[in-house]
């Protein structure tokens, strides 16, 4: 049931007579769900910004939400839930703000009437806040994607340190799953970090990756061989005895590259070639 | 109980992974044997991911009368494999790997049983048991 262009015209009438019970009413509705997480003024502000845009949308003839005259309501409404979901509000909690002025102006058509002209036209306003409501819900899981999206990135950057242990050696602590990309960002940091350290010596230690299968062990392989083209020793340390099992049953070779159980065996192995003591 | 996850992505594995973990505690696999399954399951939901298009993933508990285990169902409707014991080959590979995942995830489970036909797709069964 879409709006007619009376029926459009009648509600932004609505809208603009009886702006400042309606808001009150709004607003009220709003802070019920958001149990004070945002001030009052905050609130009452955004919805009588709201119900400008909802009573221009409606002046404008607007039947339902896709046209040029409800531009500037879709702007607000995207506006709306992009900061929602920044301050990490729940779907629900963004999508009451729209839904909550079906029921303030429902409470407005009270002092009215209830016959059923009224109800016709309250039904299908009705389906336009809906659609406005549809549309605040999908600006809110857009913005919350391209939240997680930079957090996934922040986090491939933030969970590769590569730390140097000694004077010429640099170790390289995995934690989690080393996926391809993850694993290329290893790669591009340890091989920079051994040509501004000039270290001799790289230990790559995967104590925190769960489950060593053979994607996870070509990564590793990849990296140790890259870093030989480049001058560098490798050494795989943090070998688990279930780790080791399950290479050994996969068949998985590391060669002659050395491996150890612990990155402190990793460290005494390397100082114990450069003919260093460890004190 | 059984658990099922459709494999469209490199994530899905990652949640193959973390159920079969979870579900290989509650039967109280041993760790040894826990990260065999685990590792064995990411090989072959990978398999199912790159070389079988996409498939679904089955999780669920097994019982044999003496001992619990974990059975897991790897399916997808892909171009099959025409020559098994070649795939079943340690280093032969033709997508770029090492060639040890359908092998390697033989020798890390107790009972492998594998169907498939050329243009009509793969299901391999896989059990570990609690020793």
């Amino acid at each position: 049931m879409t709006l007619s262009v009376d029926e459009a015209a009648r509600f932004a009438a609505l809208l603009e007579e009886n702006q400042d019970a309606l808001v009150a009413a709004w607003t009220e509705q709003v802070a019920a769900t958001l149990r004070g997480r945002l001030s009052q003024a905050e609130l009452q502000r955004q919805t009588a910004e709201l119900r400008r845009g909802f009573q221009q949308a409606l002046a404008g003839a607007a039947r339902d939400l896709s046209g040029e005259s409800t531009a500037e309501l879709r702007a607000q409404l995207a506006e709306l839930s992009a900061s929602r979901a920044r301050q990490g509000f729940s779907a629900t909690e963004t999508a009451v703000s729209v839904f909550a002025l079906k029921e303030a102006v429902l409470g407005v058509l009270g002092d009215y009437s209830s016959d059923a002209a009224t109800l016709k036209d309250y039904v299908a306003f009705s389906s336009f806040v809906d659609q406005a409501a549809l549309f605040t819900f999908d600006s809110y899981v857009r913005v919350r994607e391209e939240l997680i999206a930079d957090q996934t990135e922040q986090l491939l950057e933030l969970s590769t340190p590569v730390v140097k242990l000694w004077e010429g050696v640099v170790a390289v602590p995995l934690v989690g799953t080393l996926d391809s990309a993850r694993a290329q960002v290893v790669m591009e940091r340890l091989l920079q970090t051994l040509v501004d350290t000039g270290s001799p010596y790289a230990i790559i230690d995967i104590t925190g990756v769960p489950a060593v299968d053979t994607q996870v062990a070509q990564h590793i392989l990849k990296t140790v061989v890259a870093a030989r083209l480049m001058g560098a020793d490798c050494i795989i340390s943090g070998i688990r005895p279930q780790i080791a099992q399950t290479i050994v049953a996969l068949g998985i070779e590391f060669g002659d590259i050395a491996t150890k159980s612990s990155l402190a065996d990793a460290l005494r192995y390397v100082l114990a070639q450069t003919g260093r003591k460890a004190r | 109980m059984n658990e099922r996850i459709e494999v469209t992505s490199d994530r899905d594995v990652v949640r193959v992974r973390q159920l079969v973990r979870t579900l290989a505690v509650a039967v109280k696999l041993s760790l040894v044997d826990q990260t065999k399954l685990v590792t064995a399951a990411s090989e072959l939901a990978r398999n199912t991911l790159v070389y079988g298009g996409g498939g679904s993933v089955e999780v669920s508990p097994a019982e044999n009368g003496r001992r619990k285990g974990i059975r897991i169902v790897f399916a997808d409707n892909g171009p099959g494999i025409a020559d098994l014991d070649l795939a079943f080959t340690d280093g032969y590979t033709t997508g770029g790997g090492l060639g040890l995942g359908l092998s390697g995830a033989r020798r890390l489970v107790d009972e492998f049983d594998i169907v498939t036909a050329v243009g009509e797709g793969t299901t391999i069964t896989v059990t570990k048991w609690c020793r």
